[in-house]
C-alpha cells in the first residue's frame, strides 16, 4: 500500500466547561452540568439545529466538536468525503444505564424508543452524517483508553486507499456527566500547522 | 502491490449447533433456531427468537476450561474462537491482533450494576476477558457500530492487513437475546408475531436472535477459504432509525466494494443480505439493488434460520455463505412466500446446486450506518 504522509489540519478539545479550538480557548463557562454547558455552547456559536435537543449527551459532545471543525469546511451544496473515525471507553453506557431504567421496575415499565435508539455509540455518527450530510465511511472503536496508535494508522489506511479525502478522527468519552472529547480532521495535503505533533500530542496537551 | 487478503478459518456458535459443519446441516434440512418463548424474565409476553440453551452452553464451555468467572456471552465467544486459534496454528505475537465487535456486549450485566457487575457491561472489558483467555499479545479492537459491526470488524480487518500492520487477525463477533434489546426492538413496534419473513408480502418485522461467530483474517493464502476483495462502509446521513428511502448508503457502499473488488455486479453468483424482515429495511434493500441493476442475482436472508442476532449477523452471515461457496449451493431464504417489496429481487426460495465464484455480503444498521464487501471463491493450484 502506497504510505502517503498524512496531515492534521484543525483540532478541538471539550473538556472541564470549555472548548478549546486549535489551541486557543473559544468558549469557557463557570463549572455546570454537560446539560447546561452544552446548551450555552450551542446558543454561543448561534447553531441553528434544534435536532440537537432530541439527542442523547455522547451525541451532543460529538456534534459541538465536529460542527466547529466541519462547519467550515462542508457546504450542503457539494460531496464532502469526509470520514467519520471515532472511538471512546463508555459506548452508550451513559444513555444504556438511563433505558435500563426504564424497563427495570416492573410497576413502571416504559421502554421508549427514543431513549433506546441512542443506546448505540455509533448513533453520534449518524448524527454528524446527517448535519453535514456526510455519505462516507464510518466506524465506532471502543478501546479503555484512546488508542491514539490505532486510530491514526486506521484514518491513515483510509486516506492512503482514498476510501475518504478527510478524516475526522477522535475520542468522545461521557459518562455520567463525566465527559472529554477530543477530535481533529486529517488528510493527505500538505499543512504546516502541527508539523511536531501528532493525535497522541494533541490529545494530551 | 497491495497484499491479498484471505478468511482461513471459520466458526459460529447457534442454536443451529456449535461449528459450522452442524449450522449447514441444519440449513439444508430447513431447520430453524427461531422458537416461541414464554419467559417473562425477558419478556412480558410470549415472544418469537433464537435462543441458544444455557444447558449447551455450558456443557461446551466445560470441556475447554474449568473457569467459572466468564459470562454466558464470553463462553459463547470463547468458544467459537477457541478451535480455529488452536487449527490455524497462528502464532499470537505482535504481528496477530484481535477483533471483537458487537451491539450490546455483556449489556446484561446492567441489570444487576454493582460494581464489578457494572464494569464488566464495558465492551473493552469483554474484549480483554476474552483476549487474556487465549493469551492475545496485541490490545483488543471493539467495533461497535450497531447492526454492522460483526462484518465491518471483517472490512476493518482486511485493510490493517493490508496496510501491513498485521499478519494474522481473529475476528469474533458476537451478541446475546436480552430483556434490554427485546424491549427496544419491541418499543419500535419492530418484533414479528410470527418467526420473521425476509422480503415476503406479509412479513410484520424482526425476531431477535443470538450467536457468536468467528473467523480469520490471514495474508497466508495456504489455507484459504475465500478472498476477501472489496469493501465499503458508507452512511445514508439520512435518519437514526430509519432506513433512506433511496437506500443511498447501501448503493455507494456496494457500489465502492464492487470498484474495489474491480468486477462488474453481474458477476456476482448471489447476496446475503441483511433481510431483517422490517417493513422499511427489505424495501430499501430492493431499491438499492434495482437501482445497481442487481435485482436478478440470486439473494439470500439467513434471519429466518437465526433470527436477527443484531453484530453477530454480519458475521454468522458471512460464515454461513463461505460454505455455500465452498459447497457450490445456494440456501433458500428461510420464511419467504410471497415477494413483499416493490422492485423485484430474486429471492431464493429452495436450496439449489450452483458453481459460485463471488458473492456479496451487505449490511445495514441503526444510526444510517451500511456496510458492503465482496468475496472470491479461491481457487487453490496443483503444484
Amino acid at each position: 500500500m502506497t504510505q502517503n504522509k498524512t496531515y492534521i489540519h484543525d483540532y478541538i478539545t471539550i473538556q472541564n466547561n470549555e472548548i478549546v479550538l486549535n489551541g486557543t480557548s473559544v468558549f469557557k463557562i463557570e463549572p455546570t452540568d454537560f446539560g447546561d454547558f452544552s446548551k450555552q455552547a450551542y446558543r454561543n456559536f448561534d447553531i441553528q439545529y434544534p435536532k440537537f435537543f432530541k439527542m442523547d449527551a455522547l451525541s451532543k459532545l460529538a456534534f459541538l466538536g465536529s460542527e466547529l471543525l466541519l462547519s467550515p469546511i462542508t457546504s450542503l451544496e457539494t460531496e464532502n468525503n469526509i470520514a467519520l473515525v471515532l472511538a471512546n471507553k463508555s459506548s452508550s453506557l451513559d444513555t444504556d444505564v438511563k433505558y435500563q431504567e426504564s424497563i427495570s421496575d416492573k410497576e413502571n415499565y416504559f421502554p421508549s424508543p427514543a431513549v433506546f435508539v441512542y443506546t448505540l455509540p455509533n448513533i453520534c455518527l449518524g448524527e454528524i452524517s446527517i448535519r453535514h450530510q456526510l455519505k462516507s465511511e464510518n466506524s465506532f472503536f471502543i478501546f479503555d483508553a484512546f488508542n491514539t496508535e490505532f486510530m491514526s494508522n486506521y484514518s491513515d489506511i483510509l486516506l492512503n486507499t482514498n476510501k475518504a479525502d478527510i478524516v475526522l478522527c477522535g475520542w468522545v468519552e461521557f459518562f455520567n456527566d463525566n465527559y472529554k472529547a477530543f477530535l481533529c480532521t486529517i488528510s493527505k495535503e500538505e499543512s504546516a500547522k502541527y508539523k511536531n505533533e501528532n493525535i497522541n500530542t494533541l490529545y494530551n496537551k | 502491490m497491495i497484499r491479498e487478503v484471505y478468511i482461513t478459518e471459520t466458526n459460529c456458535i447457534t442454536p443451529l449447533g456449535f461449528d459450522v459443519q452442524s449450522n449447514v446441516e441444519a440449513i439444508l434440512l430447513g431447520d430453524s433456531g427461531i422458537q416461541l418463548h414464554n419467559d417473562i424474565s425477558l419478556m412480558p409476553n410470549s415472544f418469537y427468537a433464537s435462543i441458544i440453551s444455557n444447558e449447551k452452553i455450558n456443557s461446551a464451555f466445560e470441556k475447554i476450561s474449568t473457569e467459572t468467572k466468564y459470562s454466558r456471552l464470553e463462553k459463547m465467544m470463547i468458544l467459537a474462537l477457541e478451535p480455529i486459534i488452536k487449527n490455524s496454528g497462528v502464532e499470537l505475537n505482535s504481528k496477530t491482533t484481535f477483533i471483537l465487535s458487537t451491539t450490546k456486549g455483556n449489556i446484561t450485566a446492567l441489570k444487576d450494576a454493582s460494581g464489578d457487575n457494572f464494569n464488566n457491561a464495558h465492551l473493552d472489558v469483554l474484549a480483554r476477558n476474552v483476549a487474556d483467555f487465549f493469551g492475545f499479545k496485541t490490545q483488543p479492537i471493539v467495533v461497535s457500530n450497531a447492526c454492522v459491526s460483526g462484518i465491518l470488524a471483517v472490512s476493518v480487518a482486511k485493510r490493517m492487513i493490508q496496510s501491513e500492520l498485521y499478519d494474522n487477525i481473529f475476528v469474533v463477533a458476537g451478541d446475546e437475546v436480552s430483556e434490554f434489546v427485546l424491549s427496544g426492538f419491541n418499543s419500535f413496534q419492530a418484533m414479528s408475531d410470527l418467526p420473521c419473513k425476509p422480503y415476503s408480502k406479509n412479513r410484520t418485522g424482526v425476531s431477535l436472535g443470538e450467536a457468536t461467530a468467528a473467523v480469520l483474517l490471514s495474508a497466508n493464502p495456504a489455507t484459504a477459504k475465500i478472498k476477501v476483495i472489496g469493501d465499503s462502509s458508507i452512511n445514508d446521513a439520512n435518519h437514526i432509525s430509519g432506513p433512506s428511502r433511496t437506500g443511498e448508503g447501501l448503493f455507494r457502499s456496494i457500489q465502492n466494494a464492487l470498484k474495489e473488488s474491480q468486477i462488474d455486479g453481474n458477476k456476482l453468483d448471489f447476496i446475503s443480505a441483511h433481510g431483517t424482515a422490517t417493513p422499511f429495511n427489505d424495501e430499501m434493500e430492493a431499491i438499492a439493488l434495482n437501482r445497481l441493476s442487481l435485482q436478478n442475482v440470486p439473494i439470500n436472508s439467513l434471519k429466518g434460520f437465526y433470527g436477527h442476532t443484531l453484530g453477530a449477523s454480519g458475521l454468522l452471515e458471512t460464515v454461513i455463505a463461505i460454505e455455500s461457496v465452498n459447497q457450490n449451493m445456494l440456501f433458500e431464504s428461510k420464511g419467504f412466500d410471497e415477494i413483499g417489496v416493490s422492485e423485484s429481487i430474486n429471492v431464493i426460495e429452495k436450496n439449489e446446486e450452483r458453481n459460485i465464484d463471488y458473492f456479496l455480503k451487505t449490511a445495514s444498521g441503526f444510526g444510517g450506518c451500511n456496510t458492503a464487501v465482496v468475496f472470491e471463491k479461491v481457487k487453490h493450484e496443483l503444484h
